[in-house]
């Protein structure tokens, strides 16, 4: 996934990795079933498998504890199959082959019926053969760059074709400034590069020449943007409407949205869609020379539903902090809890393969509207929002997609997968099916 | 007086009979404003901004601060504080309604507010406003506007703000489609746009050169045009690059400085150099939350005050870290490595869990924030103030090790320790305040980068490669070679990264700095002679 958010410049990692993965050792605990008084038996065990240490510790530890909170609402509801629900918590430190083992460790020691846990791409893709080796379930709530399609994961995050593209729309409709040139920049890693891949395709097809398409990326923990601002600045100063699409890593916006600033890029003159930016990002930013710019995301903590009221109040009671932001990621797992609930409860078990096959069309309300339901990709269907930052840190949503958009396992627009489908319902029971040549492509899912 | 009032009295009452007749569109306009069709609320803005009613320029500046507000009657509000007026008659409210949502802006709506804003500042008395108000029209060139233009140029005197409305009419002619007779008058148009220079006016002309509807001869003078502001833009081009490379070393010059001292003079490789850095930045943000609640008034040069006092913070920290740790590990650079990373990963954890892991946000103070225009060139303040303020660094340390007695015991103390204690110099008490000077200019480089860059305790991370980078590559122990080392790498990113990418550029770096310190293992600035310690 994208938001490889805090500090992860490589030389860092190395180092806290080590650091951490020490620390990690001792660090798995049992959160003890809550207070159940009504569901008895042997408790359900639910892995979360997210961070709590190392540099992706900041964006992870706050789904790790959403997900405590999803668990506590259970058992308060009577758990699952009149059973408790028991969070297995595990810690692998922001440190990628030990995501692996803490997942091996989660579905063989502990048997864990669902897995809840992952941030970054390569995390999914370190413990992808683990859960299809012994047939375990994870979820998978961040946006990412789609190409993906296993059996064994749900991807309750957005796809490309459910963030990146109506992003894209979005900026080329007249609301949006009908932009004619864009500036793709981002960070130089799997994620950027595949959705701009995929995005200089669509735009090409949209009637965007290729000259005017800039592509730019930078190296993890950026700071020092002056050059690349001001070629933004000149490329936009050809006399046509110029956007800049940023998949810009979390930590390195901060600079590079002051530099556009001092530089006296505003809004108005080229906006800049970010995909990675996010209510906790904002955070520790100064949002007033952000006013107006963009971000895309299924879910923004200011959109005005009940269930959204709710949720957010919840969220402050259970970590008894009234500021604490909810995000995207958060309300990925809150579905795909529920989700997952409804499947066990419509299987009558935990059986792996049957709750696997009971998912397939489940629906769960979103919090900000609609009905999330379970395609046989294992993608969701989901709205797309565009919100503008505002100057209290918080986004106001300007345009959103007008039906909810199916997640779309590989994408249209990249010439190799452009006639796979993902379908996990029988007969076809692929993940990557070729529907040009009717024939399954085999084991290899990504 | 009394006279006077019945006048003005009378001419209001003379002018409200003109304006009801077109009452009726008008009060649309004022409820469009509210419409969730992003179109209609433009459409609504251009209607009030051409108006001359009296609350049209309320409303339309209460749009822009977001403080219009919609009632479920659809009535709209302007709320300022408890104060709640309504926008169409600008009558204070008799009550407060209930349910007032905040009528929604987006970049469409605030390019037209600007726009709208402009065409009214355009008429007004001091002529700093009106040219802000012809720079924003330039930057748009609406058609729509252009009559608004041609009328505040018939009345213009100021001759800057002229030259810049013939601009402005010049770019606002040319962005309409051209008229079958229109040939001479767009001519003219080109020349005074190709006179005027720069991107904007590239952006123009370029579109004009490869339109097919222009006349071949505005085409073919739009082309060399464009040509020409090619050029220029290219010349200032390497100056904006020179800049930016001076800047960035100037980032790398703040962060090696201190190492250039505990490492480049003490021989101390000190990991946690980069932490001492963010700890600066801390103290920045500690001072300014601190002037906030106290002296308010001061918040703009909180950062002054930050300057001294990360100094002193970090300087004291560097001498307890020097006489609790570092002193008993002279010599053995392996367990000094070791100790300083740990200490490092300790600071890190510490300043975690007192100010939390996300980052905070220090304020950049409006003086420096923004950019002045020298030529074709944008020079960032920020950029040049922390160039300026690495010079004064670098200069106050050469004074300090030149000129001091403090400076002397230091340079004594390194290139011979035992003959500078039986000279009566107390090494160890030189120790500790090398140490702590070393640890003072990273709380200062802290303080500099706080302004660029995010706070977090990883800050550190960050700049430590880098800062042994340049002290390595310009000669260790050597001040000038620090200098000469961080413009260096500073300028050759710079050059390198517009034409070959940022990622590759760094590689590159990397690569020629390793391949150079091959043959010249003691940097570009070696010190010389017998006292050097092997």
């Amino acid at each position: 996934m994208p938001v490889t958010l805090p500090h992860l410049s490589r030389r860092a990692f190395g180092r806290l990795a080590l650091a951490s993965s020490a620390a990690a050792v001792g660090g798995m605990w049992r959160a003890a079933p809550a207070r159940a008084a009504a569901p008895a038996g042997e408790p359900i065990r639910v892995g979360i498998l997210h961070s709590l240490s190392g540099t992706m510790a900041i964006s992870e530890t706050t789904l790790k504890d959403a997900m405590l909170m999803l668990i506590a609402e259970q058992n308060r509801k009577g758990g699952l199959l009149g059973r408790p629900l028991e969070a297995v918590v595990v810690d692998p430190a922001s440190n990628w082959p030990l995501f692996a083992e803490k997942a091996r460790q989660l579905l063989s020691v502990d048997r864990a019926s669902a897995v809840f846990g992952c941030w970054t791409s390569v995390s999914r893709k370190s413990v992808l053969p683990v859960f299809e080796e012994l047939n375990g379930i994870l979820f998978y709530p961040v946006q990412y760059e789609g190409q993906e399609c296993s059996r064994n994961i749900f991807y309750t995050g957005a796809a490309p074709n459910q963030q990146a593209i109506p992003a894209v729309d979005y900026l080329l409709s007249e609301d949006g400034g009908g932009a004619k040139r864009f500036a793709l920049v981002g960070t130089d890693y799997v994620y950027p590069r595949t959705t701009n891949q995929i995005l200089a395709n669509y735009l090409k097809a949209k009637g965007i020449a290729e000259a005017d398409i800039m592509v730019n990326y930078t190296p993890f923990g950026q700071s020092d943007w002056q050059t690349i601002v001001s070629q933004i600045k000149a490329f936009g100063s050809a006399g046509k409407k110029t956007a800049v699409v940023s998949t810009i890593n979390g930590d390195a916006n901060v600079p590079f949205y002051k530099e556009l600033g001092n530089q006296g890029i505003s809004a108005t003159d080229i906006p800049v869609m970010a995909f990675s930016v996010g209510e906790e990002e904002l955070a520790g930013m100064d949002t007033a020379p952000l006013v107006g710019q963009l971000a895309a995301w299924n879910y923004f903590e200011s959109i005005d539903t009940p269930a959204n009221t709710a949720f957010i109040r919840q969220w402050h009671d259970f970590t008894k902090n009234p500021k604490r932001t909810t995000n995207d990621p958060m309300e990925a797992h809150y579905i795909g809890f529920n989700m997952w609930v409804q499947a066990v409860t419509r299987a009558g078990t935990t059986d792996h393969d049957k709750v696997i096959d009971a998912m397939i069309g489940i629906r769960q309300p979103n919090l900000t509207g609609g009905v999330a339901e379970m395609l046989p990709d294992h993608h969701l269907t989901k709205p797309v929002y565009i919100g503008e930052i505002q100057d209290d840190g918080q986004f106001s949503v300007v345009w959103k997609t007008p039906a909810l958009v199916p997640g779309q396992a590989w994408s249209p627009w990249v010439p190799e997968t452009k006639d796979l489908i993902g379908d996990w319902s029988k007969p076809i029971a692929c993940g990557n099916y070729n529907t040009a040549t009717k024939t399954c492509l085999g084991h290899r899912h990504a | 007086m009394h006279r006077l009032r019945t006048t003005c009295l009378l001419a209001a009452l003379w002018l409200g009979a003109m304006v009801l007749p077109g009452h009726g569109a008008r009060a649309d306009a004022f409820a469009d404003l509210a419409s969730p069709q992003f179109a209609a609320v433009t459409a609504a803005i251009s209607t009030l901004a051409a108006s001359d009613d009296p609350q049209a320029g309320a409303t339309l500046q209460a749009l822009g601060e977001r403080s219009l507000f919609v009632a479920p009657d659809g009535n709209i509000y302007i709320r300022h504080g408890g104060s709640v007026v309504e926008a169409r008659t600008g009558q204070p409210a008799d009550s407060v309604p209930e349910g007032l949502k905040p009528i929604r802006l987006n970049n469409r709506i605030r390019t037209a507010l600007a726009g709208a804003q402009a065409g009214r500042e355009l008429l007004a008395p001091q002529p700093a406003t009106r040219l802000r108000a012809a720079d924003a029209l330039y930057a748009r060139h609406d058609p729509a506007m252009l009559a608004v233009v041609e009328h505040a140029l018939a009345v213009e005197k100021d001759a800057t703000v002229r030259t810049r409305l013939t601009e402005v009419r010049a770019a606002t002619i040319l962005g309409q489609p051209p008229a079958p007779d229109a040939t001479a008058l767009r001519l003219e148009a080109v020349r005074a746009l190709a006179a005027a220079g720069g991107p904007e006016a590239r952006g123009i002309l370029a579109t004009l050169a490869c339109s097919d509807a222009e006349a071949p001869a505005v085409r073919h003078e739009a082309q060399q045009a464009v040509s020409r502001i090619d050029w220029h833009l290219r010349a200032w081009g390497v100056a904006q690059n020179a800049f930016y490379g001076l800047s960035y070393g100037s980032v790398l010059l703040l962060a090696a400085t201190g190492l250039a001292i505990t490492f480049g003079v003490m021989g101390v490789i000190n990991m946690a150099h980069g932490e001492m850095m963010m700890i600066g930045a801390y103290v920045t943000w500690m001072v300014q939350q601190a002037i906030r609640a106290t002296v308010p008034a001061l918040e703009p040069v909180a950062i002054l005050v930050a300057i001294p006092v990360a100094f002193v913070v970090c300087g004291a920290l560097g001498i307890v870290i020097e006489r609790g740790l570092i002193r008993f590990l002279y010599g053995r650079p392996l367990e000094t490595l070791l100790a300083t990373w740990g200490l490092s990963l300790i600071l890190q954890q510490a300043v975690r869990s007192i100010f939390g892991p996300t980052n905070i946000a220090v304020q950049t103070p409006a003086w420096l924030s923004g950019s002045v225009a020298v030529g074709g060139m944008d020079i960032t303040l920020n950029r040049l103030a922390i160039l300026v303020f690495a010079g004064l660094v670098l200069g106050g340390l050469m004074l300090v090790l030149r000129r001091t007695p403090l400076g002397l015991q230091m340079r004594a103390v390194t290139q011979n320790r035992r003959m500078a204690a039986l000279m009566g110099i107390r090494t160890p008490r030189v120790d500790a305040l090398a140490f702590g000077l070393g640890a003072g200019l990273a709380g200062l480089a802290g303080v500099a980068v706080s302004q660029i860059d995010n706070v977090s305790p990883n800050l550190g991370q960050s700049y430590i490669i880098d800062s042994f980078m340049v002290v390595v590559f310009g000669g260790v122990g050597n001040l000038w070679g620090t200098l000469a080392a961080a413009l260096a790498l500073g300028m050759g990113g710079k050059v390198l990264e517009p034409t070959i990418g940022a990622v590759s550029a760094k590689i590159a770096i990397l690569v020629l700095v390793i391949l150079y310190i091959q043959r010249h293992p003691r940097g570009m600035f070696p010190v010389r002679g017998r006292g050097v310690e092997s």
